[in-house]
């Protein structure tokens, strides 16, 4: 997950984009790409047990995993960064185990980008799941199907579009995300500096024209992005 | 679990289910041939029961099976899941998937049956239930009768051993209503699986019920064959006031002339509105106990159809100006009947058991039109 080799994207305004911000732009879609499956994958059988779990610890569980919602990021990047460092219980165990330390690298930029972005793909998750009921995997079971076959044949299908707009707020939020890679990551060209840290930077060296074209490309993705979805959303609904 | 075993033993429950203030606690032994009606007022524990037996509730200290083959039994911490029991199951609510066409929905659970094992066949099934013309539809383009028929067609399509059914008449209007009762009677006659049927109404009980249980409160209050309960059942919850007597009989004559057609039961025959039914049929009739009068000798000329001969059984007060007369017609054990006088009839008539009494019946509703 190292681009060491500067990649230029084809972007609306080529002039004002230097190769290090076509670098950023990469970084950023592969940060949410990655973090987004990853989300889909551990948050669908969170989500699963938060809609439908009896336990005491529910309530509990949902309000850690809501916790990014309201806190600061710079709060979340702050303490992953502790945690992290040499001195931190995660910094100490990745010694241990030898492994690449993870705060200023892609890695840990996921790992905060996984427990940033959790409750955007979690709680559309577990409220669609709810709203689904246990009607329809009841009539499964009664037509000889297991839990896993009725995952596949009756919950996906009906939770498509919830699925669907879970994945598009975790990946949206991915790439909106700045507190937490400011604590964490740093800006390293091609490792963890994205989008918003590129933005930043050329805000602060007072460059508005290379500001201009990311933070619009930006503003133009978020549009296009949503107004797809939305159409999406009403073919599903009118269907 | 071969079929023959299936057809000795039937279904077998032993359970308790308690949740909040509601508690189920059950031990009950249905046949294995024909439907068993499960009747009682809503609260009563009838969808917990079927919901049980197929395993999508797990009650507490239980047994239940189907002949040889045992379902849950928690003295061995046996559990079966929904998916492994060879039941189908119709729901109150159709639970059709949306995402699916008709066809779809209706193959679904067929697949994942074994070919060697479909008794049921797919074309029979779709040609009995009318379901041709709406295969390729969208679910949400189906009127209420025929999502139930939907729902009916892929459970049955399961090849099932026993067919659970919840209310699967609710949400119908009546001839819809009407419709899909003679859907259930045709797949009935076509493919003799055992059914468990959970009504809270009188008429379908009376149309389709072999056996009837009736459970209140989460007891079983009375089971047994549907005459004999039906005749001692008119103080149950639903069937208040609902004196009367059912019978089965067979048609014997038509008189398209007179618009009448006869029918035969053992110990005696009655006249009702023509039956547009062929010879030989076997039909269902409820004789409401208002709608019998008595006479101490025969009428005499009159506007009545039917008066049998009769012996009294039994002489009850119904409320306190009310009468209920239970009387037998034809060789003891015969058919019974019952009359619902006023209690002022009755003592100048000077009624008691064993007495020769004439009965004399306004009106008989037929059940199976």
């Amino acid at each position: 997950m190292r681009h060491h080799s500067p990649l230029r994207l084809p972007l609306p305004s080529g002039r004002a984009l230097n190769s290090s911000d076509g670098l950023a732009v990469w970084l950023t879609l592969e940060l949410a790409s990655v973090t987004t499956a990853l989300l889909l994958l551990l948050g669908t059988p969170l989500a699963w047990w938060l809609a439908r779990t009896q336990s005491r610890f529910r309530s509990v569980v949902g309000a850690i995993v809501a916790l990014p919602l309201v806190l600061p990021p710079t709060v979340l990047g702050f303490y992953l960064l502790l945690f992290w460092g040499p001195r931190g219980l995660g910094g100490q165990l990745s010694r241990v185990l030898h492994l690449r330390p993870l705060p200023f690298s892609f890695a840990g930029l996921v790992v905060a980008s996984l427990i940033c972005s959790l409750p955007f793909v979690v709680q559309p998750l577990s409220s669609a799941i709810r709203a689904l009921g246990r009607g329809p995997l009841e009539a499964a079971a009664t037509l000889r199907l297991g839990p896993v076959q009725s995952f596949f044949w009756v919950a996906l299908p009906l939770l498509r579009s919830s699925f669907l707009t879970a994945g598009l707020l975790g990946f949206a939020h991915t790439v909106g995300e700045f507190g937490v890679v400011l604590m964490l990551g740093g800006n390293i060209p091609g490792q963890t500096r994205v989008l918003s840290i590129a933005l930043f930077e050329h805000v602060e060296a007072l460059d508005y024209t290379a500001a201009h074209a990311l933070a619009l490309g930006l503003v133009l993705f978020s549009f296009v992005t949503l107004l797809g979805w939305g159409r999406l959303h009403e073919r599903n609904l009118g269907s | 679990m071969s079929e023959t075993s299936a057809a000795e033993r039937g279904l077998f429950a032993t359970f308790r289910r308690a949740r909040g203030d509601f508690s189920l606690e059950l031990d009950l032994e249905l046949p294995a041939h024909g439907t068993t009606v499960l009747f009682g007022p809503s609260g009563a524990g009838k969808t917990t029961l079927l919901r049980c037996v197929a395993g999508l509730e797990r009650p507490q200290m239980a047994r239940i099976g189907l002949g040889d083959a045992v379902f849950q039994d928690d003295a061995r911490a046996l559990f079966v899941p929904t998916h492994r029991r060879p039941l189908g199951y119709v729901f109150q609510d159709d639970a059709l998937f949306p995402h699916l066409n008709v066809r779809e929905n209706v193959a679904f659970g067929m697949r994942r049956v074994r070919p060697q094992l479909r008794r049921v066949a797919w074309e029979p099934t779709i040609e009995l239930l009318g379901l041709g013309p709406l295969l390729d539809r969208r679910i949400t383009e189906l009127s209420g009768g025929e999502r139930k028929r939907v729902g009916l067609g892929r459970a049955l399509l399961t090849s099932p051993e026993l067919l659970l059914l919840d209310e699967p008449l609710s949400g119908l209007d009546r001839p819809a209503r009407r419709a899909v009762l003679d859907y259930l009677l045709e797949v009935r006659a076509r493919w003799e699986i055992p059914m468990i049927y959970v009504s809270h109404a009188l008429d379908e009980l009376l149309r389709l019920a072999d056996h009837l249980v009736l459970l209140d409160a989460g007891r079983v209050v009375d089971a047994g064959p549907v005459l004999d309960v039906t005749a001692r059942a008119a103080s149950f919850p639903g069937l208040e006031g609902q004196h009367g007597a059912l019978l089965v009989a067979s048609l014997v004559e038509h008189d398209p002339g007179a618009g009448l057609s006869r029918l035969e039961f053992l110990g005696g025959a009655l006249w009702v509105p023509q039956v547009a039914r062929s010879l030989g049929s076997i039909v269902r009739v409820w004789v409401r106990a208002s709608d019998v009068s008595i006479w101490l000798e025969a009428p005499g000329r009159s506007s009545a159809l039917n008066v049998l001969l009769a012996r009294i059984v039994k002489v009850e007060a119904a409320g306190p100006y009310q009468t209920l007369v239970e009387a037998e017609v034809g060789l003891a054990p015969g058919r019974l009947f019952r009359a619902l006088i006023t209690k002022r009839s009755a003592v100048e008539l000077g009624l008691q058991a064993t007495q020769q009494v004439f009965l004399q019946l306004k009106t008989v509703a037929l059940l199976t039109d």
